[in-house]
């Protein structure tokens, strides 16, 4: 037995299976790929927008004109620090209300916390703007809350129209994203810290400025600068209860739809990158100092009743959800009645979509098939480039600017993208080279690409988490073993990727039904989309029926997100024989 | 205490082949291996030959560029100059798909969605040996590493030392010309570390496989390898037998790094053809040793603790001292006694616990430091901080 293990001393070792290609050069190319779709889709559109920000409607070279007359023109200019006003009151308030959300979930023991968890991440499966819409049958003219329950209470009117109902829209739209980085980042705390806190004598609240906070640094950036980007980017919300409240992303679009004036919308685009820009590269200056605190191992704290405390929070969060839960009743309710609010009897003729303008049932129908494509085509490109970047090991240099390249587009607001992508593709030639993307413009393929780069930071970045808590000495075993990389892909990464991969695919699907910015200047006329009829219908003055189209997005999401629970239950019951530790 | 040094080299117990083909060429060579990483140099001027079928530990402190050093043998890392030639054809370039050796890391590596049995065979399949071949062969491989009827069990289902085993069945799979191990047995507890380490050193004579093996335990290095090459600052200080490592290290790095040792500073009074006269503070000592040193120079006298005899020492009068113990410490089968001599001398001495018994409470103690079991370390060398 033993001599047939090994080769007899002095004689040639066993002969090797070589490829006939080299490895390497299948990785070279797939890199290349990558990079090249990267090129095309992240950079070249991006250089276009900020060109074309330097010509005149003519195409001639103007400099900084452009610039110079949005800042002289008082109806514009004053968008700009309108948004950044709005941005920041959101955005802390967001943070600090999303902080108090969390602390409860993670660090205390309150009763209902998966139902209030559960309802707090409502707000993530319908388009801002529906939220907006929710907002005006409670606070608008007539609504719920400002005619004080159709009489039944006294009147209570607020200023919606304007920077109130902005702030009120976005707090809800961003709230569920801070919950869920903050609670992500409270439950990595150690609990020996705590222990050594109590053993010092430390009080409650030096124990939070001193321990808790600290802890979850980290988080507290990620958090301000998602809230501050999707509040400064968003559309909807302004949209809808602006009124007369001007911010960039609305003068953007009034700018390229109203006024046909693509070259000011590109400068207003040129001016939203730069403070999502910056957002961007000090959140990754940040989280770069983080790498030294991973690694060590944690004990995982474990909340202890304090009764006072826990009814405390229980109070603070149940509110939260309660108003969660009243925008959303709202718009499903106006939805359902005869004509909100003079006859409230049950009827179902605002779900006859085809009997109004903006697409009807088939706008639904493209924009279901569009977010599964990108949930397939998405998922796909993310985990094979993370994959390259985290585990291949030719060219390096490469390799890190894919990585910086794919972490970019969370900086690029919906807008910038769409407006972008109507000047790349729409490009027949530059100057005599001719644009061999051109074929794509007006077709779903563009699209389905639109919205892959438009959410693909956080599917790359879930992507790379879980290829890093894999054994880095994987793909030297296999090679070693003289096993081709593709096939230890295959076989090994893969299965042991499949939650993540899923988790990736839901979340493009969900993120594609429900977007609005990046495709309302993108889509063609024959390809109507639910999302963007929201907005049609809500501005031909159709509201009923834009809440009717909304409420059928927030339940496509919440059934694909089921589905993605069940999927991930029976993937652990299939998987527990090599998950248990 | 019976005095375990041979009387020749030659009598050190034959682990090399001696073969003078083998000799001359040897199984697996670097030649001036260099590898930087940034502006620091982890690898310089690395020359080793291994012969076939010989045990070789790499041992260092971390950060001495030992695990750089294997991971360039096996092709993970380039190295930025030099030459690696294994079996005959030179391998510097080549990916590791290409080249031929087993590898098994400290943190086991096993593909946890696969079972025992189908990690084993991992390489099996795409080497295209049929089912029946295969499964014949994880079972061997299995019974050679002693875990008989675990094939059809997950890494997560079997402990530390038997998920290692299962690694290291993975890599003798393809039968590969050389075993890398990058500490195979760090991440075990303590006497499960023990008994693998006798079984892989036992499994690795049986088969003949040539084998390089990355540890940071000096203990593990002489059990284990048939030569220690000890690294340091990503250089090679000294390659050797355990035995010549342990009794002649050399330099005071090796000197402390395996072992303990006392280091004494002297200076050289007399320097004969067989001896050298040495006084240290005030006691003149005499060192047997073959070199001539120049009278007046500095020097450091290197003693192992158990080699410091104790007690019982009226009719020797040969390097003998009073010492005074300071604290002694139960290490089981010998104390560890701490020992000043005159104002600031201070030793370290281990004595047996059966010697210990004729020793008594006393707190003074005749001590010899035999002149022979005394080493000599020219001052240049600045000691590193104790």
């Amino acid at each position: 037995m033993v001599t047939r293990l090994t080769t007899p001393a002095g004689s040639p070792p066993p002969p090797l299976r070589v490829a006939a290609f080299s490895e390497v050069w299948v990785q070279r190319v797939l890199i290349g790929a990558v990079a090249l779709w990267l090129l095309g889709v992240v950079i070249l559109p991006l250089a276009e927008i900020v060109g074309r920000s330097l010509l005149n409607a003519e195409g001639e070279w103007v400099g900084l004109a452009n610039y110079y007359t949005y800042f002289t023109t008082p109806g514009l200019s004053v968008s700009l620090s309108n948004t950044l006003w709005v941005t920041l009151s959101s955005t802390l308030i967001s943070v600090i209300l999303g902080l108090g959300f969390a602390y409860a979930l993670t660090r205390t023991c309150m009763p209902g916390k998966g139902i209030l968890r559960l309802v707090a991440m409502l707000p993530l499966y319908l388009p801002s703007l529906a939220q907006a819409i929710g907002l005006i049958y409670l606070f608008g003219n007539q609504g719920l809350i400002s005619t004080g329950f159709f009489g039944w209470l006294p009147e209570w009117r607020i200023p919606l129209y304007g920077r109130i109902g902005i702030i009120l829209g976005e707090v809800i739209y961003c709230f569920p994203q801070a919950v869920l980085i903050l609670s992500t980042a409270l439950l990595l705390a150690d609990a020996r810290l705590y222990e050594a806190s109590i053993a010092l004598r430390t009080s409650p609240w030096r124990t939070f400025w001193t321990v808790t906070l600290p802890g979850i640094r980290f988080g507290l950036v990620s958090a301000i600068f998602v809230c501050f980007t999707l509040v400064f980017t968003d559309f909807g919300v302004p949209k809808v209860v602006g009124g007369n409240f001007n911010v960039l992303a609305t003068d953007i679009y009034k700018q390229v739809i109203g006024q046909q004036n693509l070259v000011m919308g590109a400068t207003i685009s040129v001016l939203m990158i730069l403070p999502t820009g910056i957002a961007f590269i000090i959140d990754r200056l940040v989280q770069q100092r983080q790498v030294a605190m991973v690694g060590s191992r944690v004990v995982p704290l474990q909340p202890r009743p304090q009764p006072w405390l826990d009814w405390v929070s229980f109070a603070f969060c149940a509110l939260l959800a309660g108003i969660i839960l009243l925008v959303m009743a709202a718009l499903l309710v106006a939805s359902l009645v005869k004509v909100w609010p003079y006859q409230l009897s049950p009827s179902l003729r605002h779900y006859n979509l085809n009997a109004v303008a903006g697409g009807g049932y088939a706008a639904y129908g493209n924009s279901l098939r569009m977010s599964v494509y990108t949930a397939i085509a998405g998922t796909s490109i993310v985990f094979v480039s993370a994959y390259l970047v985290e585990k291949c090991r030719a060219w390096q240099p490469i390799r890190s600017l894919i990585y910086l390249a794919s972490t970019l587009p969370v900086a690029l607001p919906g807008l910038v993208l769409g407006l972008a992508y109507i000047f790349f593709f729409n490009t027949p030639d530059w100057g005599g080279i001719p644009n061999p993307l051109h074929g794509l413009y007006s077709t779903m393929a563009l699209l389905v690409i639109c919205n892959i780069v438009h959410f693909y930071t956080v599917g790359f970045l879930t992507a790379s988490t879980a290829l890093k808590q894999l054994d880095p000495e994987f793909e030297a075993v296999a090679s070693s073993l003289k096993v081709p990389f593709y096939q230890t892909f295959w076989r090994v990464t893969l299965p042991l990727c499949l939650p993540a991969i899923l988790q990736i695919g839901t979340f493009f699907f969900v993120q594609t039904m429900v977007t609005v910015s990046a495709v309302i200047f993108l889509y063609p006329p024959d390809l109507r989309l639910a999302s963007v009829a929201v907005v049609n219908m809500d501005d031909a003055g159709n509201v009923a029926s834009a809440a009717a189209m909304s409420t059928l997005i927030v339940l496509t999401s919440l059934a694909i997100q089921a589905l993605y629970w069940a999927a991930t239950q029976r993937l652990r019951r299939w998987s527990q024989a090599w998950q248990q530790r | 205490m019976p005095d375990l040094r041979p009387v020749e080299e030659s009598s050190i117990p034959a682990v090399l082949p001696t073969a003078g083909a083998g000799v001359a060429d040897p199984y697996l060579h670097l030649r001036h291996i260099h590898k930087r990483f940034g502006s620091f140099t982890a690898l310089q001027e690395i020359d080793l030959a291994v012969q076939r079928g010989e045990f070789i530990c790499l041992l260092g402190p971390s950060g001495c560029g030992k695990t750089t050093l294997l991971r360039i043998m096996a092709g993970l890392e380039k190295p930025d100059s030099g030459q690696i030639w294994q079996g005959g054809r030179e391998i510097t370039t080549l990916p590791p798909a290409q080249r031929d050796f087993g590898i098994v890391f400290q943190s086991y590596a096993l593909f946890p969605n696969l079972t025992a049995a189908d990690n084993i065979a991992y390489g099996l399949v795409n080497a295209g040996m049929p089912k029946r071949q295969r499964q014949q062969k994880v079972e061997e491989l299995l019974a050679l590493v002693g875990l008989s009827g675990s094939e059809g069990k997950y890494p997560a289902q079997l402990s530390g030392g038997q998920q290692q085993r299962i690694a290291l069945a993975r890599a003798l799979a393809l039968s590969p010309g050389l075993l890398l191990l990058d500490e195979p047995l760090s991440a075990l507890d303590a006497q499960v570390r023990a008994n693998l380490r006798g079984e892989i050193a036992q499994l690795q004579k049986r088969l003949g496989v040539t084998t390089v093996m990355v540890t940071h335990d000096q203990l593990e290095a002489l059990t284990m390898a048939d030569r220690i090459v000890v690294m340091n600052q990503g250089s090679i200080v000294q390659v050797g037998s355990p035995w010549q490592i342990y009794h002649h290290p050399a330099s005071p790095f090796v000197a402390r790094f395996i072992g303990m040792m006392n280091f004494l500073p002297a200076v050289i009074q007399t320097s004969d053809g067989g001896g050298v006269g040495v006084r240290c503070r005030d006691y003149p000592l005499r060192v047997v040793s073959a070199q001539s040193w120049p009278i007046g120079s500095a020097v450091n006298l290197a003693i192992r603790p158990e080699d410091i005899r104790l007690g019982s020492l009226d009719y020797e009068t040969e390097n003998t001292l009073t010492a005074e113990v300071l604290r002694s410490e139960f290490l089981g089968s010998v104390y560890r006694l701490w020992l000043r001599v005159g104002d600031g001398l201070e030793l370290v001495a281990d004595v047996s616990a059966q010697a210990s018994r004729h020793l008594g409470h006393e707190t003074r103690l005749r001590l010899q430091l035999p002149s022979q079991h005394i080493l000599l370390f020219a001052d240049a060398n600045p000691l590193p901080a104790q």
